[in-house]
């Protein structure tokens, strides 16, 4: 399955990035293979609906699940629309996108079922 | 003419400046009093206006046509805002991100979408004991977007009653701006002749000028300081007004009657005789800045 991680940086060691819609970047991580590929977040320049624009931008990707520290619930509505499973990295200490995959992969993130905050206003 | 009567935060007195400036301007011309604090209007708390016109507005969002509509994506590309998202064979629209703006349904290339209103709010419009002609916009609550009651409270123009024997000399708007220093507040002053800034002299009120100051600096408007409660804080606003050549225009100063007539729901001319004729003094100075 592909696996979507927010990150601030471009490589396997980059830092966990906690925002999903102003994340850095994404990295999508197919984890039958191990393959890896980093992808700028489309989303950190736009003036509103950062959320929804992330999310339609993994989906896109291909991604199945996603890993981030927080979603609203604009972005939840259309990550569940793209079936894609909501996972959240608890704790706020610096972990690079490699730790964040092996959590993930020993099923230690709890899955976010409803958004995490009520969102911003789109004005 | 247009005057607008801002404020970086709320509780300057911004409001009591303007409706009292409406007040003696009535005696004269033909007033329109515009309150475009849709979050929270309280003109007409001081101002007694029979709001005897409703107009609902809002904004017409898309509704999409899931059987026509074959996900191409192209709605979502063209939004500016991110308000309708495609993922997989799904269309998403988030009325709250929604500006209205028509982009979808016409680039739509199966013409999937149609247009439903979205009441967002309302315009109340009538007219003061004094003949001031009165509006004020009312965003819904729950509502995140106030900017489209904004432009069409700035679109109406409640109808100037002819209370007066002879035919005016002018008429004037006021539009009493709402707090802050937001896209709101650039829409009230947009199109505006003159800005009047209501400040305390306090650390807190230059922090809040300067924000406004900048605002109306950029469109190239002429503007003025009032400063209420003269008196308590410090000379930093008098100073800040120097060096940026903003008039100071009237000196409210810090007193118990005031307050009290503000809490009894009276203007400060209708408090006070003496204030009549200061706020005559402010309108001709504005006018007087207007017309250099
Ligand atoms: S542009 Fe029209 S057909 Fe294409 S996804 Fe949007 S609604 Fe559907
Ligand atoms: S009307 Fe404009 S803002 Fe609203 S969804 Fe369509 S393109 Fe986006």
């Amino acid at each position: 399955m592909n696996v979507a991680i927010s990150i601030a940086g471009q490589t396997p060691d980059a830092p966990f990035d906690a925002r999903f819609g102003r994340a850095e970047s994404f990295c999508v991580v197919d984890t039958d293979t191990g393959a890896w590929t980093f992808h700028a977040n489309p989303a950190l320049s736009a003036s509103g609906g950062a959320g929804v624009l992330a999310a339609q931008f993994i989906a896109r990707l291909g991604a199945q699940a996603v890993v981030s520290g927080a979603y609203g619930p604009k972005a939840h509505r259309t990550l569940s629309a793209a079936r894609i499973e909501c996972f959240l990295a608890p704790g706020n200490e610096a972990r690079s996108a490699a730790e964040i995959l092996d959590a993930f992969n020993s099923g230690r993130l709890t899955p976010a079922d409803d958004a995490t905050h009520g969102g911003h206003h789109g004005d | 003419m247009r005057i607008v009567v801002a404020s970086g935060k709320g509780g300057t007195g911004k409001t009591t400046v303007a409706t009292s400036l409406a007040q003696v301007a009535a005696e004269r011309d033909a007033v329109r009093f515009l309150d475009c604090d849709v979050e929270t209007p309280n003109a007409a708390l001081f101002l007694h206006p029979r709001l005897d016109v409703h107009r609902d507005v809002g904004i017409r969002v898309p509704r999409v046509d899931p059987q026509t509509c074959n996900a191409c994506g192209t709605c979502a590309e063209i939004c500016r805002f991110n308000a309708i998202a495609v993922v997989g064979e799904t269309t998403l629209v988030f009325d709250d991100l929604c500006h209205g703006c028509g982009s979808c349904t016409w680039m739509c290339p199966e013409q999937a979408i149609t247009e439903h209103l979205l009441v967002t709010g309302s315009i109340d419009s009538g007219t003061t004991p004094d003949g001031i002609a009165f509006a004020r916009g009312m965003m819904n609550v729950g509502q995140a977007m106030g900017m489209p009651i904004l432009r069409e409270l700035k679109k109406s123009s409640p109808a100037l009653s002819p209370t007066m024997t002879v035919p005016p000399r002018r008429t004037l708007e006021i539009r009493d701006a709402p707090p802050g220093a937001s896209c709101p507040v650039v829409e009230t002053m947009r199109g505006a002749d003159f800005v009047l800034f209501v400040t305390e002299p306090t650390p807190f009120g230059l922090h809040d000028l300067k924000q406004v100051a900048a605002i109306a600096r950029e469109l190239g408007l002429p503007a003025g300081v009032v400063i209420n409660r003269d008196g308590i804080g410090d000379a930093a606003v008098d100073a800040y007004c120097v060096e940026s050549d903003l008039p100071i225009l009237l000196r409210i100063p810090m007193d118990r009657r005031i307050a009290e007539a503000i809490a009894a729901g009276s203007t400060l001319v209708e408090a006070n005789l003496d204030d009549r004729h200061r706020f005559r003094a402010l309108l001709e100075r504005i006018l007087a800045e207007v017309t250099v």
